[in-house]
């Protein structure tokens, strides 16, 4: 089991959540978080002038599949995720140990 | 005089718009600082409902309108309200009961010192804020609202024209807010770090409220319901409007045309028509509320931007830099045949106005300045004026008030 974790652009969330239900990919949780990368920053206007945010706004992909579909997922996220420009984002995949589910306490793969 | 109840019904329905430009401004400068400033920020201008509005009752109408002390101050005979009733005045508002002009003048003051607070938030120490409050009130806006407005005052004697409060309300505050802000020094991480405002709507808003009471406050001082009224209503949107479209313009020229600047700029030419509301046409309304805009913007970027002087919410900029502004303008659009209890002003072949109103600007501004430093040092080595380090960084809301604006996890 393996945990996706992918921290793309907001606009591109439902696309991506398209592509991974397409595959049955169903369950994740998605977060607001704030970051940066070499996109480094934008700036914003102020009454006069300018300041420099260098904290972004993305969203944080996060799903649990089995070892073999790992790939079929990162490439539905990479696919749509992709815009080309600096800041489109970046996965991170890791190991997961134990899954359960909380209603009734299946264990690891019963549990995905 | 007797109580006519139509001006009567105009002036308390005009005290009641005056008062929501507080929890308005509260608003309007709560959604620019960060968020962990929000409610304190909100909290200086609101207290200021609850101070202000005691002290005002108890002495600060009398030694403002009381019976004069040499032009400079008024009397103890309106201490507590003693002898201000249902009826007229003899001297003020002489339609409406004497009671309706003490509380429409009340709501003055609170949002005069509500307004120079947005100078100094997200590092001022509450109970320092509060004190200087109630010795600004006393030793700055009393005075000087007798200079202007007060029968006997020398402003007023000498001709000076202030409608609604250019130099009473808005220099006055402005160059408050700039003398309180050397002393206190920038709040920790400015210029370099990015202060985001927390919620720009909530500015928006504000901005609306503010716009709304304002016709109370430039269109309720001609203290009466009838076409003197009307016209300081048209020149105070149409002024307004003309500033709110010339800043969208500027910041669109620097880059795209933000909300932030637009709706300062309507708050910015509402500053500019206030002293000359009542005393111009509704058309100069343009050009007082255009010109406005570009005083106060490019005053903006060379105070803050090139010098770096943390006047926060920029209450110099545009209460200061506007109120100066309207103040000459004054001297400039003024015409008789608008109102015949003013005068004719530059472009209507009189210069003598335009020097009084320079007059005013420098004796309000000067004075304003000088007392504020003043007061604000014996502040500062008493109380002190600014937070710890500590409570900077955490943010006043919980340091000073023990709350916080958004709630946590728990629902």
């Amino acid at each position: 089991m393996k945990k996706i974790e992918a921290i793309i652009r907001e606009e591109r969330l439902k696309a991506v959540k398209e592509a991974l239900e397409e595959k049955s990919y169903f369950g994740m949780t998605v977060s607001e978080v704030s970051g940066r990368g070499k996109q480094k920053g934008i700036s914003l206007q102020w009454r006069v002038g300018e300041y420099r945010v260098d904290l972004l706004p993305k969203l944080k992909i996060e799903l649990v599949v089995l070892d073999e579909d790992v790939t079929a997922a990162i490439d539905a996220i990479v696919r749509n995720a992709r815009t080309g420009e600096t800041g489109d984002g970046k996965i991170f995949v890791l190991p997961v140990e134990t899954v359960v589910r909380v209603r009734t306490g299946d264990r690891n793969e019963a549990a995905i | 005089m007797s109580v006519n109840n139509g001006d009567t019904a105009w002036i308390l329905m005009s005290s009641a718009l005056v008062m929501l430009m507080t929890p308005g401004l509260a608003l309007f400068y709560g959604g620019m600082v960060r968020r962990k400033n929000l409610l304190s920020t909100i909290m200086m201008s609101f207290a200021c409902l609850g101070l202000i509005g005691l002290l005002w009752v108890i002495y600060g109408y009398s030694l403002s309108f009381g019976t004069d002390h040499g032009g400079i101050i008024g009397g103890f005979n309106f201490l507590g309200l003693m002898n201000v009733g249902q009826e007229p005045s003899s001297v003020y508002a002489s339609t409406v009961p004497h009671l309706a002009f003490m509380i429409f003048q009340a709501m003055f003051a609170i949002i005069t010192v509500a307004l120079f607070t947005g100078a100094v938030v997200e590092r001022v120490k509450f109970i320092a804020l509060l004190i200087f409050s109630v010795l600004w009130l006393t030793v700055v806006y009393v005075p000087v609202a007798h200079w202007v407005w007060g029968s006997g005052g020398w402003l007023a004697e000498l001709g000076v024209l202030d409608f609604a409060g250019g130099a009473v309300v808005h220099i006055n505050a402005g160059v408050s807010a700039l003398a309180l802000v050397l002393l206190l020094g920038k709040r920790r991480g400015f210029p370099q770090d990015a202060m985001e405002p927390n919620n720009i709507p909530l500015v928006v808003l504000g901005a609306g409220l503010l716009w709304f009471g304002w016709f109370g406050f430039n269109a309720g001082s001609a203290l009466s319901s009838g076409g003197l009224a009307s016209s300081a209503f048209v020149a105070t949107n149409t002024a307004a409007a003309a500033a709110a479209f010339t800043w969208m313009i500027l910041s669109w020229i620097h880059k795209r045309p933000t909300v932030l600047g637009t709706v300062t700029g309507a708050v910015v030419g509402l500053v500019a028509i206030t002293p000359a509301a009542g005393f111009v046409t509704p058309l100069a309304g343009i050009a007082i509320g255009a010109i406005a805009s570009v005083i106060s913007y490019y005053g903006m970027l060379l105070l803050k931007i090139k010098r770096g002087v943390d006047d926060s919410l920029d209450v110099f900029a545009c209460h200061g830099l506007g109120g100066i502004w309207g103040a000459l303008a004054t001297g400039i659009f003024a015409t008789l045949a608008v109102n015949s209890a003013g005068a004719d002003g530059l472009l209507y072949g009189n210069t003598t106005q335009l020097l009084k109103q320079l007059l005013g600007v420098v004796s309000v501004g000067g004075f304003a300045f000088a007392a504020t430093w003043v007061l604000g040092k014996l502040v500062d080595v008493t109380v002190g004026l600014r937070v710890g380090q500590t409570e900077e960084t955490v943010g006043l809301d919980l340091s000073q008030h023990g709350e916080r604006a958004y709630g946590g996890l728990l629902r």
